[in-house]
């Protein structure tokens, strides 16, 4: 569903990709390897739209992602190193927003995601409370909530505990059982095995 | 296959926005304290810096309000993108699967009403304090109630420009405050017309003009421009 043809960038004058090319279809995990600045995160924010300086061709099923933005963007959750909440507001109040901004979704859904990321007792409090791990989980709460089918997921087991860590794991083989596709990437070896491809930017 | 699902409407997504930067602003209610507290002290400096005499002060007053609420609205435009850029928010903003345009409108509307409106209602104090002319008091709230959103939506391009900059105080000035001289020109000039008791309805008109231009356009720029800064 996701593919993309002859991707090229560089960035201040050094080549991070080119020729890129792969395919992803549904029930499929793409894991993107490499070392630290070989472009992962620029690979992800590519593939979301959130950055054009590139050449090549992106399409979402077969048809390229510039042209149907609201679709892909429908279909489409990312979370990035900035994981989205704002301090002043309370776990429940960012979800709120967040997942409403794509889907219709009701508290008791919010409740349920942050019961099973275990942050029951800290759906009121502010989140500049919460410790950097716990604000990682209240924005992976949204991939319990949110129906894309297609997870981009930027180093989301950086800031886990063992407990964050087997969670996590467990939402990826179950998006992927569903039919969903996830992009990710991590140093972390997955627990997911079928359907799932590696791409390594060192070998670009 | 995938479960279908039914994507949000516009309109939620524009009213979940609206209320969350709302629940923001009223959190972070000490910041807003304080460009109205800016343009109350500045404006009460005038009749003990120049003159306290009522007829000398009311030929300045209209110009004193209108410089002072241009100058406290451009103090209150951080608070418009900084925290959701610097968060993350910014992003799930444009990737949500509706149009940037109405996303952007609700943001600028959430910071007018808790910016231009309270400049608004605080208006008629300070007029009385620069011995404003009693038949030139509607006409300065309706400008008022026209000019305060065209400065908040002309402000939001110049933060949307300049949001990923370190130190934007001085450019946003320079981009913002040559926009908004139109704006201060038809807004005095109107109640200067309403002092000397003539008809008002073409300033007005004109003022209505560029609000209306400025819903159109100004949120469209916002976004190229937020689209640019996340880049």
């Amino acid at each position: 569903m996701l593919s993309a043809r002859q991707l090229f960038c560089e960035r201040d004058d050094r080549l991070l990709f080119e020729s890129l090319n792969f395919d992803l279809e549904e029930g499929q995990v793409l894991q993107v390897k490499g070392s630290n600045g070989s472009g992962k995160t620029t690979l992800l924010r590519i593939l979301c739209g959130l950055n054009d300086n590139y050449r090549g061709e992106i399409d979402w099923f077969g048809r390229p992602i510039q042209h149907q933005r609201d679709e892909f963007y429908g279909s489409l959750l990312y979370l990035g190193h900035r994981v989205g909440v704002n301090m002043v507001l309370s776990p429940m109040e960012n979800l709120r927003w967040a997942c409403n901004l794509q889907s219709p979704t009701s508290d008791q859904q919010i409740v349920e995601a942050l019961e099973r990321l275990d942050l029951r007792g800290f759906e009121d409090s502010p989140c500049h409370n919460l410790s950097a791990g716990q604000k990682q989980r209240v924005s992976l709460a949204r991939l319990l909530i949110s129906p894309a089918r297609l997870w981009v997921l930027d180093e989301p087991f950086t800031t886990l505990d063992v407990y964050g860590v087997a969670v996590l794991e467990d939402l990826l083989a179950e998006h992927v059982t569903r039919g969903g596709s996830i992009v990710v990437t991590t140093h972390h070896a997955l627990s997911v095995k079928t359907g799932i491809q590696y791409l390594n930017l060192d070998d670009q | 296959m995938y479960k279908e699902h039914s994507t949000s409407s516009g309109l939620s997504a524009f009213s979940t926005t609206l209320k969350r930067d709302l629940l923001v602003a009223f959190k972070r209610r000490n910041d807003l304290l304080n460009p109205l507290m800016f343009f109350f002290i500045v404006v009460s400096l005038f009749p003990i810096g120049i003159t306290p005499d009522r007829e000398d002060l009311a030929e300045i007053a209209v110009g004193v309000l209108w410089v002072c609420a241009l100058l406290a609205s451009l103090l209150s435009l951080d608070n418009l993108y900084r925290s959701d850029y610097e968060d993350g928010s910014l992003e799930l903003l444009i990737m949500s699967p509706h149009s940037l345009y109405f996303m952007v409108l609700a943001k600028i509307l959430s910071h007018w009403l808790v910016s231009g409106v309270p400049l608004v209602l605080l208006s008629p104090i300070l007029g009385y304090m620069l011995a404003l002319p009693p038949e030139a008091y509607f006409t300065m709230i309706i400008t008022l109630i026209l000019g305060t959103p065209i400065l908040s939506l002309l402000g939001s391009i110049g933060v949307a420009l300049t949001v990923s900059l370190g130190s934007r105080g001085l450019i946003l000035a320079m981009i913002i405050l040559p926009m908004s001289v139109p704006v201060l020109i038809a807004g005095t000039l109107a109640v200067g017309q309403a002092v000397d008791g003539n008809p008002v309805g073409g300033h007005l008109a004109i003022m209505g003009a560029l609000l209306a231009m400025a819903i159109s356009l100004a949120p469209l720029a916002s976004a190229a421009a937020l689209r640019i800064t996340i880049n």
